[in-house]
């Protein structure tokens, strides 16, 4: 009895700990400047962790069957390039481009599929493909997001800032796409068990291609709202998206295999970790001190999630 | 009675003469908060770059010229993330923003928002390209030309060696250009040879030794900094007479242009970009909020080592680092005097 209750316990640290994280963080934040708690205030916070988040959720849809993707951030790059090139003057040769992208994810997919590649070399290999493209289009910084983008991403929501409007739109069809379709309880099999999935007669590379394609679709997205935040592009603009992505999945709940992620998780954790790169600028730190203080609060929030995991394991 | 008027007389004298000492920054800052946003701080430019940022604002603030001057670094050198660092500072109600940017188009979009809460940002080094925003950028082609143009001053003839930066980077090719427009307009000058020292004194040595021997007398080199020590070490060691050669304000080159003046009154020149520019961007940024007219776009003024000055640049100068300056107000109220 007693054991149950204390795994109940623990699943709920394990649910609450991206929101208890976020919400420490913002009150941080809110006590040093009261000015933030305004609907100017939250945009200007958190307007940056639109990208992030689509971007995120297509970490996550690699994470759910157990591969990982170190090309995101490159992919995003190279989303916003196109979208600050081609898609202001040739609109469907952009659309081409995009569908290609996608088509080339999932390719991707069914390669690691049915050759039985490990994700991270293929896709450490396409992020320097990704990263070629974009510096092709782009051989120095700079194009400019067509007018009908940037003012979308300049847009005035009624009620609540956009940024939280995207988070609930983001969670909200993640959550629907992977925790309550019959196509996300696959994907989530395909990382868990995949013979079991096979065994019922389900196309394996199919699946995964799918999944990948997902991906990619999340990327071009994450790409375009991006340029629409900026206006202009660089081929490099979203190289850490990478990583941070991979910690805005894994701080959210996920894990590295089995099949484990959460779409909402996915959502809070990137607002957490957009936070947590810049609100250093809230609390008057010495300089010499900032960027390792960065690394530490990072290390804090990821060390928690570590230390929950433990003791699910235990309970 | 009559006191008391004088004293008020007195005060008011006073005051209009505190006034006509300081008149470009007539409108009081005293309230102000500036920031300084900065992308990277991993090498010893940006190192002393923080530093100058630190020890000119201290004062300021001090002499309560402005309020607040804090620097902030972001820890992975990303335009994402400087973008939310420039968006944070439009909450925390600075009055203006100071930037060395990640990338010149990528921060557009945090830029264009700060513009419109009404701060002004001045972007230095790592300049910007969003219309809004101030540019201090650096001259390179003006160091080159200026090496030519020093030359010509001494009455020199002949043959010039140049050597060069790292190839296809864009500073490596301002420079050299700004050598070439040197060279037209000076037709006493011939490149006879050009090789890339890669801004590195083992490498220039390396390359410079190679071709030396092809070459006839030269005159003259024109380097692009990091590079003079290894060039005179290639002529030391062929035997050859030493050139007058040009160097960039590193601590070694410097140093033996010391030796070479006490022990053969050999002269020449040196010239680079200082990282205390950013103490450049602070003040205008504190004059433009004093209400100064200020272009949008202006050239970064070069820090020159001269004859005159060598002793005292190498003496401020770290071993291992660059010639630093740190700008006064006055500075840069005259710089901004002499663009009108």
């Amino acid at each position: 009895m007693s054991s149950l209750q204390a795994k109940r316990g623990v699943l709920v640290l394990h649910n609450i700990l991206p929101a208890l994280a976020l919400s420490l963080l913002l009150a941080a934040v809110f006590w040093r400047q009261p000015r933030a708690m305004s609907y100017f205030g939250v945009n200007l916070l958190l307007n940056l962790a639109i990208p992030l988040m689509f971007a995120s959720l297509a970490q996550m849809m690699i994470l759910a069957v157990s591969d990982l993707d170190l090309s995101i951030g490159p992919f995003v790059s190279l989303a916003a390039s196109i979208g600050a090139t081609l898609l202001p003057t040739r609109p469907a040769l952009a659309m081409l481009a995009f569908v290609a992208a996608v088509a080339a994810y999932a390719l991707a997919g069914a390669l690691i599929e049915s050759r039985r590649l490990p994700s991270i070399v293929v896709t450490l290999g396409l992020s320097f493909v990704w990263l070629g493209c974009a510096v092709l289009l782009l051989p120095t910084p700079g194009g400019l997001a067509p007018d009908w983008l940037s003012s979308a991403m300049a847009y005035r929501t009624p009620w609540l800032p956009m940024p939280i409007w995207m988070a609930l739109f983001a969670a909200a069809l993640g959550h629907v796409l992977v925790t309550r379709s019959a196509f996300g309880t696959l994907v989530r099999g395909l990382g868990g068990n995949p013979t079991a999935v096979a065994r019922v007669g389900w196309s394996l590379v199919r699946l995964r291609a799918g999944v990948y394609a997902l991906a990619g679709l999340f990327g071009v997205l994450a790409g375009l709202m991006l340029v629409g935040q900026t206006t202009s592009a660089d081929p490099n603009i979203a190289s850490r998206y990478t990583l941070v992505s991979i910690a805005a999945v894994i701080l959210g709940g996920g894990k590295f295999v089995g099949g484990y992620v959460s779409p909402v998780g996915t959502v809070v954790g990137a607002l957490t970790m957009t936070l947590a790169a810049s609100f250093l600028t809230f609390l008057e730190v010495a300089p010499d001190w900032q960027v390792g203080m960065q690394g530490l609060i990072l290390i804090v929030v990821l060390g928690l999630r570590a230390a929950i995991d433990r003791l699910e394991r235990i309970a | 009675m009559k006191t008391i008027v004088q004293k008020v007389l007195g005060a008011v004298a006073v005051g209009s003469l505190l006034a006509v000492q300081v008149p470009a920054s007539a409108a009081d800052t005293a309230s102000k908060k500036i920031a300084l946003s900065n992308n990277f701080a991993g090498n010893s430019w940006r190192q002393a770059m923080l530093k100058s940022w630190e020890k000119v604002t201290k004062e300021a603030v001090a002499q309560k010229v402005v309020a607040q001057a804090p620097s902030f670094t972001t820890a992975e050198n990303q335009a994402t993330e400087q973008a939310a660092q420039i968006q944070n500072m439009i909450l925390q109600g600075y009055d203006a923003i100071v930037v060395d940017a990640a990338s010149p188009t990528a921060l557009n979009g945090a830029i264009k928002k700060a513009c419109d809460a009404g701060i002004v940002v001045v972007s230095f080094d790592g300049v910007v390209t969003e219309p809004c925003a101030y540019r201090i950028a650096v001259d390179f082609k003006q160091l080159g030309e200026m090496q030519i143009d020093y030359f010509a001053s001494r009455g020199l003839k002949g043959n010039l060696l140049e050597v060069r930066g790292l190839a296809g980077v864009f500073v490596d090719d301002e420079i050299h250009q700004g050598i070439g427009d040197g060279v037209k307009k000076h037709p006493e000058y011939k490149i006879v040879g050009s090789v890339h020292g890669n801004w590195t004194q083992t490498v220039a040595q390396k390359e410079v030794a190679a071709i030396l021997s092809t070459l006839p007398t030269v005159t003259a080199v024109a380097t692009q900094g990091g590079d003079g020590y290894g060039v005179a070490q290639a002529f030391k060691a062929a035997g050859r007479p030493l050139p007058v050669i040009f160097l960039g304000n590193r601590h070694d080159e410097l140093t033996w242009w010391k030796e070479q003046r006490d022990a053969s009154k050999y002269e020449t020149m040196s010239g680079s970009i200082a990282p205390g520019s950013s103490t450049f961007a602070f003040w205008v940024a504190q004059q433009i909020l004093g209400g100064a007219k200020v272009p949008k776009d202006m050239k970064l003024p070069l820090t020159v080592v001269t004859q005159n000055t060598l002793d005292e640049a190498l003496k401020n100068t770290e071993p291992g680092g660059v010639v630093n300056m740190e700008y006064s107000q006055k500075d840069v109220v005259d710089f901004l005097a002499k663009l009108k």
